[in-house]
């Protein structure tokens, strides 16, 4: 590159650097007329409510005094109920004494994320571990060889959201996948296969899913047959996850050309294969930004299972709030339920967005 | 070593050998466009084939059918002694001793260079992962760019792209080795490095089927033109013969056009 001789400006003193930017903003913020409409307006809105919040989350609230008369007295949030009830927001109606199972199933699922987010920890071992994983939790949960035997219909909360979302999509991903490329698939039965099941998932509420599985499906199946209803809903979001899912794998399919299938096919690479080192790992990190969306939507769909008598982390929520004895304080418990939410959405996000920035960019 | 500039005979062909490819009768339709016509061709081994004539005219379909990335509906095809049926362990097999460089390079993005090289020794020849590499610096080395291993192929220019796809087949050790037109896409500074690769892997014996227009490269190393036109084979001879005495009108008015 030629150099380029300008004369180079002279060094702002910094007195210099913290006025200019203050014209700057200024400029940006008064600069027009409308802008400067716009400035006050927000202006307004924020002194005007601000304060109050304020005073409502910190100022006024009721932050440690464990007893319920002083939440009847505040005129703030009652945050001291949240530390109160926290054992059964996070566990439900699960025995008292056995809560330590579902801590330690709760912290065991938390862990695992953690670990799988490395790219490091990324083998085939990985699927392993939580195959053990998902045995250990099946275990710790419902009990049995030597643990007090606990049914499904007295799980709740925090564990129950956690497994529902990692079961549901981590076994939604392959069957995702597996229904994207049956789409694709040159054999018609194959393809007319995944077209019905897709189109018929997308095609109903998930609520109405969730209802066949729990409502009618016991009408239809002798009992000795019939899954639990934990079980049920779990292959509910499961199936619906996966039709959603393979819709926007196949959209990443879609965006893979054609010479990439010739190349692995000249090469010598049997199908599976050549889907599997080559295609796939293309299509899905042109599809991560809408697979991300889809997830997303999955882990709060989760929720839903409220509807058919389970009880995750909303329902406890409502649960909690029924007792007597406190000024049933519903605002607090669903900030403290989404702030949860919250968290393992935006840590999928980041996670989502650090995915699509590694690897070689496009060329 | 591709390096080698100096001019060695090459192995003669033996005609007493199987052939290496051998094609009787074949005809292909798509649809109802009748693409190949009563195609007969015979490759014996180390022989190199540079295969010509007007854009449309079957040659890139004439080839793919070879390692059966089309299908042919009529006739047989017989590579290195096996018939190619629908049986697809059987296409699986002939595929990896076949090797393919196309217009477009086709390499894997999502794979560093030396990723790209040994993706199918490892899969598709059971090769242990260090031995793989081995051979894949070895191929780097000879289209001279061993320093880009760690790359992925959109950091490389299309040159350099190219020769990585005649290294990544050659890792799979091929007796035959197909090009379609590897050089069009190039932009004109980079044609000669491919073109030498070509050169240097003519002179180690290959048996070669290119498709090109480059008619020095064609001169240089070809046994036989074959000259296609319309779907047909239209004439097929030395390139002494073809260049200075081509026999038909179209082969004529072709080599006008493109050495003009
Ligand atoms: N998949 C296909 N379906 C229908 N027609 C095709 C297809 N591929 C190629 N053709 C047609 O077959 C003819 C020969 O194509 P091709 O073998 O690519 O010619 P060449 O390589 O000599 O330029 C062309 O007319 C082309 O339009
Ligand atoms: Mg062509």
């Amino acid at each position: 590159m030629k150099a380029l001789s300008l004369p180079l400006p002279a060094e702002p003193m910094p007195g210099q650097i913290r006025f200019g930017a203050l014209r700057r903003s200024a400029r940006l913020l008064f600069g027009t007329p409308l802008n400067a409409v716009l400035t006050l307006l927000f202006g307004v809105l924020l002194v005007a409510t601000v304060p109050p919040m304020l005073r409502w989350l910190v100022i006024d609230a009721v932050l440690f005094d464990p007893s319920p008369r002083a939440c009847r007295v505040a005129t703030g949030a009652c945050w001291s109920f949240i530390y109160a009830k926290s054992g059964q927001l996070l566990f439900g109606i699960y025995p008292l004494d056995e809560r330590w199972r579902p801590a330690i199933v709760c912290m065991l699922i938390l862990a695992l994320l953690a670990w799988s987010v490395r790219p490091a920890s990324w083998a085939p071992r990985l699927a392993a571990l939580w195959v053990a994983a998902l045995v250990l939790i099946f275990w710790l949960m419902a009990g049995g060889f030597g643990l007090t035997e606990v049914p499904t219909s007295s799980w709740g909360g925090l564990p129950v959201t956690l497994i529902l979302t990692v079961v549901a999509i981590g076994v939604a991903f392959p069957v995702g996948i597996l229904l994207a490329l049956a789409r694709r698939s040159t054999m018609p039965a194959i393809r007319i296969g995944a077209v019905v099941l897709i189109e018929s998932v997308r095609g109903l509420p998930l609520l109405s899913i969730l209802f066949v599985a729990s409502i009618m499906m016991p009408l239809f199946l002798p009992e000795a047959l019939l899954p639990d209803k934990f079980v049920r809903a779990l292959v509910a979001l499961t199936i619906f996850a996966a039709a959603y899912l393979a819709e926007v794998i196949r959209g990443g399919l879609q965006a893979i050309p054609n010479g990439q299938y010739e190349a692995a096919a000249a090469l010598g690479l049997p199908f599976w294969r050549t889907q599997y080192l080559v295609i796939l790992p293309q299509a899905i990190r042109v599809a991560i930004p809408a697979l991300a969306n889809t997830i997303i939507v999955m882990i709060k769909n989760t929720s839903l299972v409220l509807v058919v008598g389970l009880f995750d982390l909303i329902s406890s929520g409502k649960a909690v709030l029924a007792d007597p004895d406190w000024p049933s304080p519903a605002a607090e418990t669903f900030l403290f339920i989404g702030a949860i939410f919250f968290a393992l959405s935006f840590s999928f996000a980041r996670f989502a967005d650090f995915l699509e920035r590694r690897g070689p960019t496009a060329h | 070593m591709l390096s080698s500039t100096a001019k060695r005979v090459p192995p003669m062909p033996d005609p007493n050998d199987p052939p290496a490819i051998e094609m009787t009768g074949m005809n292909k339709w798509y649809g109802n466009f009748h693409v190949l016509k009563d195609i007969n061709l015979t490759v014996l081994r180390g022989e190199k084939l540079v295969i010509c004539g007007p854009s449309g005219s079957g040659k890139s379909t004439m080839i793919r059918c070879i390692n059966r990335l089309e299908e042919h509906q009529q006739g047989q095809i017989v590579v290195d002694g096996v018939e190619l049926t629908n049986d697809l362990n059987k296409i699986d097999v002939i595929r990896r001793d076949i090797g393919m460089v196309f217009q477009h390079f086709n390499l894997f993005p999502h794979l560093t260079i030396l990723e790209n090289l040994t993706l199918a020794p490892i899969w598709v020849r059971r090769m242990r992962r260090e031995q793989a590499e081995q051979t894949a610096m070895y191929y780097l080395e000879r289209v001279k760019i061993p320093d880009q291993a760690h790359k992925y192929p959109g950091q490389l220019s299309g040159g350099q792209q190219q020769r990585v796809a005649i290294a990544r087949a050659l890792c799979m050790s091929p007796k035959i080795m197909l090009f379609d037109e590897p050089t069009s896409a190039l932009d004109p500074e980079m044609v000669k490095e491919v073109l030498d690769a070509m050169v240097a892997l003519a002179e180690d014996g290959m048996t070669m089927l290119c498709v090109t227009h480059e008619m020095g490269f064609a001169r240089q190393v070809a046994d036989r033109i074959v000259f296609m036109d319309k779907s047909e084979i239209i004439e097929m001879n030395t390139p002494a013969e073809f260049f200075s005495h081509p026999r038909h009108q179209r082969s004529k008015l072709f080599l006008a056009q493109i050495l003009n």
